[in-house]
């Protein structure tokens, strides 16, 4: 196989790896003001992703940078393209990022308010808009034969690039409502039950749907692919298992669901990495936006020696942390004083906002 | 235009992102040592202190992680054509950023913050070193990608004229790197060095928990002392580099328009703007110049209209001097400050000594004020060495004008650019409010959060950190 290929291989996994473990988290902070209906709630809502989702960012990253690395083409036609879009992800990383430390450390009702929303509003911006961003490359921009792309805002709002966001947003819900049920007890816990069945319903016709219209945009003919099938039977796991006590399964199932998703989108961009709505001829590919050799050779060496301890300890972190989340109401009426994270905790917990 | 403005967006995006990383990077080592401390003597003095200086590092973090993401964003979007041309060699140390560095940094920092009571003492003490390697990891992939513009090394044309990889080991000992990255580090404790100060003196100030912020003001100074010393060789040294690989940016900023040698250096001048050619000394030390450009009593520099003699020759025609005005005056903030810096350390290193740091007042007082000059220095720094740069993006094979996106256009720019600097406002203020308010009444939340009951092993996780 050849490097470029491996390459393309090795992003699509850290674009994968991003949407699984950054997914539930922006699931959690799309729906911790919904499910979470007392500041206390809230505050066990967001805790629940607190030790992970700036490691799970983290492949956002590293999934924009291998691009530069290994296919500055790509990377510079991509991200110069999606221009005013890449800003709108931009601000919401922004906030949304931000709003973990800073919702918590000040003070009053309206502060925490306005950060809450910052994280509502910000979580389930980023996966629609990179989603519609991953529909574009799939269903084709104006691009000319000097790879750039010739075209407006507009021309990036295509109709599959909007369902391939709606989706992705709809799967992200999904994923971070079975994460919920899966790290909190309780009340909270049923909310989010509540929420996993009803988001799956409206995952499963909208997942079925962009099967559909994938398989169209790409004129593949009528027969799914296995990961489209696969990809619908885990959406439909996850909504009948959020009934059940199996927090665990359901959670892996709208995670495969996720994977799956993805992995449509560049299986079937592949050799391709841009389609040019202009003209054919003008496709990006593996082959004319890649690195040279020994680049991605070098590449290759520092991905083996350091993606497998990345995987070691984040999994270790994941470990340490598995316990399911709770408040800390009882231990604040006892002794408010000192026993709460903050001065602002106590009367939080006792008189919920 | 579009160029201007895009160069205006990365000025002010990258200048704002530096003020958090240096902070980010100085107080996770200064946070490291005290948890050391911690673990060593089992004092609870140097625990509330982890745990207050932690915080306001995690306040730091965020604005640091977000905006560094703006950065890496910022390469394809207002410059696809220099990714374009340039990522086969630059993107490589970024990508390795990205796997080394950052993973390790928020993966660990995460595992810091929520394992207090959970991890073991010693795994727990260990989490806070990766934060602080992982830091510091992540400062030394992107200097080797920016000391590749600076002194591109260890690539080949291609036959379309693009340079491509050859050599990567050349990237990490290629001598503005290895000069630079040090002098970037330096400067880092230098300025969490000067908030730990600052944030200790003005508690010592006020005789509130006079124990603990003595403890802190002391392993301050202590660090500040010889960083602070051998800061100013290092940079001295980094300017030796610069001499040699980039003379334009050193002449402009001494303002040396014709070659000299010896060379005396300009303390202080007026005029000296792009079109001023004959600014008016005020004060002028003999050889100095000679002695920090090349490190000799006689060492000659070259001058501005000789190099551009050169520049033209070489490259045809256009003006390859940058801004003679920012030059000049960025490195005299950088080394007028850093004096004053060095002053005050040795001074507090005295008091020290002496016994009396708690009670000196005056010294206090301005060590409180002092927090303001790493921010300066470390712009200036930055300020010198990119705008030092220009015309070049990339010193020799790309320049500036011709690296941005053709298909973005001015008016794309001007959106983004209000946009991120309104967003930054907003940020910035929130920051400031943030750490204003926990370095004045965060010990009592710090107490409060070390005081939590620690879990029964199985038990639900009682702990709300966020």
């Amino acid at each position: 196989m050849q490097l470029h290929t491996i390459w393309f291989i090795i992003i699509v996994l850290f674009w994968i790896g991003f949407f699984v473990l950054e997914g539930f988290d922006f699931g959690v902070g799309a729906l911790h003001m919904f499910v979470g209906r007392s500041e206390t709630e809230r505050r066990v809502a967001i805790n629940t992703i607190g030790p992970w989702w700036d490691g799970n960012e983290v492949w956002l990253i590293v999934a924009g940078a291998a691009m530069f690395a290994a296919f500055p083409g790509w990377y510079a036609t991509m991200f110069s393209a999606l221009y005013l879009a890449l800003v709108l992800v931009l601000a919401a990383l922004l906030f949304r990022g931000v709003s973990f430390e800073y919702r918590g450390k000040g003070e009053g009702a309206r502060w925490r308010g306005g950060w809450s929303w910052a994280l509502t509003i910000g979580s389930a911006l980023i996966p629609l808009l990179i989603g519609v961003a991953l529909g574009d490359l799939l269903t084709g921009l104006p691009i000319n034969a000097q790879h750039n792309f010739t075209g407006n805002f507009f021309d990036l709002l295509t109709g599959y690039g909007l369902m391939t966001g709606v989706t992705l947003l709809v799967l992200c819900l999904l994923h971070g409502a079975t994460f919920l049920a899966l790290r909190t007890t309780g009340e909270l816990r049923d909310h989010a039950h509540a929420f996993a069945r009803v988001i799956g319903l409206i995952a499963i016709l909208v997942n079925v749907a962009w099967v559909i219209w994938t398989l169209v945009v790409i004129g593949g003919g009528t027969v799914p692919e296995p990961t489209q099938i696969f990809g619908v039977i885990a959406v439909i796991f996850a909504t009948v298992l959020a009934s059940t006590d199996n927090d665990g399964w359901a959670f892996a199932s709208s995670g495969f669901a996720i994977a799956a998703a993805i992995g449509q989108i560049f299986i079937s961009l592949y050799p391709n990495v841009m389609i040019s709505s202009t003209n054919h001829a003008y496709n990006l590919t593996v082959n004319n936006s890649a690195s040279g050799h020994y680049a991605l050779f070098v590449m290759t060496l520092v991905a083996v020696i350091f993606m497998p301890l990345v995987l070691l300890y984040q999994g270790w972190s994941f470990h340490v942390f598995r316990r399911r989340v709770i408040g800390a109401t009882a231990d604040v009426q006892q002794a408010p004083s000192t026993s709460a994270p903050g001065p602002d905790a106590g009367t939080e917990a006792t008189a919920p906002t | 235009m579009t160029n201007d403005l895009a160069r205006w967006q990365f000025a002010t995006t990258s200048v704002y992102h530096f003020l958090f990383v240096p902070v980010t990077i100085g107080l996770a080592f200064l946070v490291a040592i005290l948890q050391t401390a911690w673990y060593r003597t089992d004092n609870p003095d140097y625990k509330r202190m982890t745990r207050f200086f932690g915080t306001l590092l995690l306040i730091n973090v965020a604005v640091g992680v977000v905006t560094g993401l703006v950065q890496e964003f910022e390469f394809g979007m207002n410059w696809s054509t220099y990714s374009r041309y340039v990522g086969g060699v630059f993107g490589a140390p970024l990508a390795m950023e990205g796997l080394a560095a950052f993973f390790l940094e928020s993966t660990f920092l995460g595992l810091w913050l929520f394992g207090w009571n959970r991890l073991p003492k010693l795994v727990h003490l260990g989490t806070i070193w990766a934060v602080s390697i992982g830091t510091m990891l992540s400062a030394l992939f992107i200097l080797v990608a920016n000391s590749w513009m600076q002194h591109p090394v260890g690539y080949k044309l291609n036959k379309a004229g693009q340079p491509v990889l050859s050599n990567v080991w050349a990237l990490f000992v290629n001598p503005t790197f290895v000069w630079g990255y040090a002098h970037v580090i330096l400067a880092s404790l230098i300025t969490g060095c000067l908030v730990m100060l600052a944030v200790s003196a003005w508690y010592l100030r006020k005789q509130q928990h006079v124990e603990s912020f003595y403890r802190t003001a002391k392993v301050a100074l202590i660090v500040l002392i010889p960083t602070i010393v051998i800061q100013l060789s290092v940079g001295n040294q980094l300017g030796v580099v610069e001499t040699h690989y980039q003379p334009m940016k050193i002449a402009a900023a001494e303002a040396q328009w014709n070659s000299c040698k010896p060379c005396s250096f300009s303390l202080l001048q007026v005029g000296g703007g792009a079109n001023d050619k004959t600014p008016s000394q005020i004060l002028e030390i003999p050889h100095l110049l000679s002695v920090l450009a090349t490190g000799t009593w006689n060492g000659p520099v070259t001058g501005l209209n000789q190099l551009q003699a050169q520049y033209q020759a070489k490259y045809g025609p256009g003006n390859y001097v940058p801004d003679v005005f920012i030059q000049y005056w960025s490195i005299r903030v950088m080394a007028y400050l850093a004096t004053l810096v060095l002053l005050l350390a040795l001074w507090g290193g005295w008091l020290l000594y002496r016994g009396k740091l708690r009670s000196a007042r005056v010294f206090l007082w301005l060590s409180v004020w002092a927090v303001i000059t790493p921010f300066l220095m470390n712009t200036a720094g930055w300020l010198l060495t990119e705008s030092g740069r220009q015309p070049w993006i990339v010193q020799g094979l790309q320049k500036t004008v011709n690296a941005n996106s053709p298909s973005v256009s001015a008016t794309d720019i001007w959106i983004s650019l209000i946009a991120l600097v309104l967003v930054y406002i907003v940020l910035g203020a929130a920051d400031a409010v943030l750490m204003l308010r926990y370095s004045r009444h965060g010990l009592a939340e710090a107490d409060a959060e070390a005081a939590e009951p620690s879990a029964a092993p199985g038990a639900p996780a009682p702990a709300l950190t966020y």
